[in-house]
């Protein structure tokens, strides 16, 4: 019993060292931020109700800077020339309807810098009413894809201001594959996508001062918590941040997420099939070392 | 030792030591599989020729998964010195005859130098030849250069796949796997 | 004279004891190497540390097959390639970080143990020494290792703790480039410190484990009441049979099967943490990769070494300085502050049973307000208890010449 109540000691000794350590050092150091659920609550509910067909019209000027791959309709611009005009290349809108929060989406439309809550944001403002812009929203969901991937979620959602690296993700898109030459080892298509590359970066970077960081491994570096609340409102874990808020929606977050992980943590899925196996066993080894042990001290106490 | 396992067989002490060596071996898998070539190293194993704009006569030599590929097309003079056994080595596209082979001499692994005034090959390591279609002409290769798995795809060669005429190939023993 | 029987068959028994005396091997360090009855499962703690730094050497050997000492890729070697592409590379670097960080835990918890029941005394000072020489060595292997990812906490951590051997007011600021080879941690201070972690120190801790058993053979293995028994007598009696009556049991097979018992639990608990619960041994902080113009909010090293930053800290540079390097040699020179000549648990020592206590949570409170930032109610409190730290060692002497001999 004496070595029972020893051990007691060092057990509560070490998880008095680790909560101090851990959940309450952590705490102190990160205030929690609550999120919003996804209620956009500073955004009223739209009184008015969107009609897609009205919405097609309506939704026309987009075209004038956004692709809608969906629709073959192709942006005018390519991603270099968007990006030395804008700062940024603007999204495909395929998938706006399916990963957008309707009612973000429509304020967005009628206040794009004020509803992101950037200091400065490449989309103009514009006229539309309400009812012009709920039109719009309708639009856009009729036409979205029913199947979104993780990637498309992300490509989408993300992709033309973070880099993927460990998907081979650019925000130029997919990194291509090349040949070098074999003379040489000189591998002039590589060098030309990397040139591109490195001329939208810099130019991302003066758009929003800072060239906004790699996801590869994100949802190890913040907690999903603060992934989660700081996508839903960026001012609310990073005030001043220059990242606009996106306005995903439930299915989009998730998404999104889903993408991280996989990216990030893709080795979760065979550790938390491998776990049990291995907790199993050692269960078994100090079931049969504590009899090996009873049996050798026999006539030992 | 303990007196109390005198003259008895320490069973539970045997049964411990088996169940650690199960354990021992899971690991040992483990790292087994931290040596397997990496994903992305295995992917990169396809690489596409182009073989429209290649001249008779005349070695290319390429690249495929770090190793020498030789392409030689056969000017007529070429096949007509070519044998019946010879013919199966050669990959056809349209009128053209091209042989393609990894060029590491199938004795020890260097690459043989192509004689262009002969027609053939020569290993300087040992002195090991091969004639135009990289079948073995001197020991001590102990065969002709290897065909590596090819896919025809109109005038480009995909290597890396496995086509209907590599698959010939490897079925009448004219190459062995790569 | 060694003799050579003609006649015995190679490799058999008789010829390898003649060769390599295996039979006296055998008796010297397991089946009569005598150990106390009169102990409880801290005493596998050693055995406990043995296999964790095994744990640590292999996962180490598989990491080493993939990882590139390149301050542009070392971070995705770690990150991408072992994590993702390597097959249970994950399960590597899991049991190399979570390792890292429990080998300290148990670490700490042995040298509280030899702390408390006095086994650095009479006789077994060397067993002290090579041991505190052994938790130094494996500090410098801890803070080698963790630059190794080159993540924006072994980069200023890096930093920091290079700067310190500027000397304060000294500004030996010549001799802090040398150590890092370039005036900031470059390529040049990845590399010496990836030689530090990957052979240079293991092979230092090799040699002193080895010295740190042979400090152990001759005092023998202390026991929970510190008695100072003879061991000839306990092994005559056990020989005999009287395995009841006898004060010692031999290591192989009878330590060795609660050893093992200890580890089976021990590895249960690791485990547990390597799967389920790492984030404590891999800080997110060092997911972000190394950025030389940007020092993170929050910067603080690994929780065993946060007691003795916390002495640091609330100090100016120079007193700040004599503090931590006076924490840092203090341990190695307990033998010979502690007076008393009692070798007995911490409870029948008088004050010195307060002075335990009183060490352990301070430590503990000095771990806490090491990680916490350095602000208002905190940095008071860090201040206190490192000023308690200095009072306990310079009462040390005191208390103990006063103790009543047992």
């Amino acid at each position: 019993m004496k070595e029972l109540k020893i051990f007691g000691i060092v057990v509560a000794f070490t998880l008095v060292l680790y909560w101090g350590v851990e959940p309450f050092a952590h705490s102190q150091m990160h205030k929690h931020v609550e999120g919003d659920n996804l209620q956009y609550s500073d955004l009223k509910p739209l009184k008015v109700k969107g009609d897609a067909k009205a919405g097609e019209a309506k939704a026309a000027a987009c075209v004038g800077c956004h692709s809608i791959k969906v629709k073959n309709m192709p942006a005018p611009m390519d991603a270099m020339a968007s990006s030395a005009a804008y700062g940024v290349n603007p999204p495909d809108l395929s998938l706006a309807g399916a990963l957008l929060d309707e009612k973000f989406f429509a304020h967005f439309l009628m206040d794009p810098a004020g509803v992101t809550k950037s200091k400065h944001f490449a989309m103009p403002p514009s006229a539309f009413s309400e009812q012009d812009a709920a039109d719009i929203v309708a639009y856009f969901k009729s036409i979205a894809p029913k199947e979104v991937t993780a990637k498309d979620a992300f490509t989408f959602a993300c992709s033309r201001c973070h880099a993927d690296r460990y998907d081979h993700m650019t925000q130029l898109g997919e990194e291509p594959k090349t040949k070098a030459n074999i003379k040489t080892n000189v591998d002039l298509d590589k060098l030309d996508f990397e040139k591109n590359l490195g001329t939208y970066q810099n130019k991302l970077a003066d758009y929003m001062g800072k060239l906004p960081p790699d996801l590869s491994i994100i949802i190890r570096a913040r907690s999903e918590h603060f992934l989660h609340t700081f996508i839903e409102n960026p001012q609310s874990q990073l005030p001043g941040t220059a990242m606009p808020r996106v306005g995903l929606n439930k299915e989009g977050m998730e998404k999104v997420m889903a993408y991280l992980e996989k990216t990030g943590d893709p080795s979760k899925p065979l550790r938390e099939q491998t776990g049990p196996k291995v907790l199993l066993f050692f269960l078994v080894f100090t079931a049969l070392a504590f009899l090996w042990k009873k049996s050798m001290w026999k006539g030992h106490h | 030792m303990a007196n109390n396992t005198k003259g008895r067989r320490d069973f539970i002490g045997m049964a411990l030591g088996g169940f650690t060596a199960l354990g021992g071996i899971g690991a040992l898998y483990a790292a087994k599989r931290t040596w397997d070539p990496l994903p992305s190293v295995k992917a990169a194993g396809f690489t596409t020729l182009d073989l429209s704009n290649v001249p008779e006569g005349v070695l290319i030599t390429e690249k495929w998964r770090g190793k020498p590929i030789f392409i030689l097309r056969q000017t007529k003079d070429m096949m007509s010195k070519v044998s019946k056994k010879d013919m199966k080595r050669l990959i056809k596209i349209g009128d053209d005859h091209f042989m393609v082979a990894v060029g590491l001499c199938t004795h020890l692994g260097c690459i043989p130098g192509y004689r262009p005034e002969t027609q053939d090959f020569l290993c300087a390591c040992h002195g090991g030849m091969y004639n135009s279609t990289a079948d073995v002409t001197k020991a001590p290769p102990p065969r002709g250069l290897d065909i590596p798995p090819f896919k025809i795809d109109g005038k480009k060669l995909v290597l890396g796949e496995q086509g209907p005429e590599y698959k010939k190939m490897l079925e009448d023993g004219t190459t062995l796997p790569v | 004279m060694a003799h050579f029987d003609e006649n015995a068959k190679p490799f058999s028994h008789k010829w390898l004891n003649e060769r390599l005396a295996i039979d006296t091997l055998q008796r010297v360090l397991s089946t009569e190497y005598w150990i106390p009855k009169n102990i409880n499962f801290l005493w596998a703690m050693g055995m406990v540390l043995a296999a964790t730094f095994g744990l640590l050497l292999i996962s180490g050997i598989f990491l080493l097959m993939y990882y590139q000492p390149n301050v542009n890729t070392a971070f995705d070697s770690v990150n991408y390639t072992i994590m993702s592409e390597v097959g249970y590379g994950w399960l590597w670097r899991h049991i190399h970080g979570v390792g890292a960080s429990v080998v300290f835990l148990i670490i700490y918890i042995h040298m509280f143990t030899g702390i408390y029941y006095g086994s650095y005394k009479r006789g077994r000072e060397l067993i002290w020494l090579s041991g505190m020489l052994l938790f130094i060595t494996f500090s410098a292997e801890a803070f080698s290792g963790y630059m190794l990812p080159w993540g924006q906490m072994s980069y200023w951590a890096g930093m920091v703790i290079t700067n310190l051997f500027s000397g304060g007011s000294l500004h030996a600021d010549g001799l802090v480039e040398w150590i890092r080879g370039d005036y900031v941690p470059g390529q040049a201070f990845l590399n010496r410190f990836f030689m530090l972690h990957v052979l240079l120190m293991p092979l230092i801790i090799i040699g002193l484990i080895v010295l740190h058993f042979g400090t152990l053979r001759i005092p023998h293995v202390n026991n929970q009441d510190g008695e100072d028994f003879d061991f000839e007598e306990a092994a005559r009696l056990y020989k005999e049979g009287k395995i009841k009556e006898s004060k010692v049991i031999p290591f192989k097979p009878v330590f060795l099967s609660k050893d093992v018992f200890v580890m089976g639990i021990y590895f249960i608990f690791f485990f547990y943490l390597v799967f389920y619960h790492f984030e404590f041994a891999m800080d997110p902080v060092n997911f972000d990769p190394a950025n030389p113009l940007k020092t993170p909010t929050h910067i603080y090293p690994e929780w065993y070494f946060l007691w003795s930053y916390e002495i640091l800290r609330p100090f100016p540079t120079d007193p700040g300085l004599v503090a931590f390097g006076f924490a840092q040699v203090i341990f190695l020179l307990l033998p010979f502050l502690d007076r008393s000549p009692n070798v007995a648990p911490a409870s029948k020592r008088g004050l010195f049973k307060y002075w335990f206590w009183a060490l352990l949570v301070d430590m503990i409170v000095l771990t806490f307000m090491g990680k916490l930032p350095p602000e208002g109610a905190w940095s008071v409190i860090g201040l206190i208890a490192a000023l308690f730290f200095f009072a306990l060692w310079i009462a040390l002497p005191i208390i103990t010449s006063k103790e009543k001999k047992l």
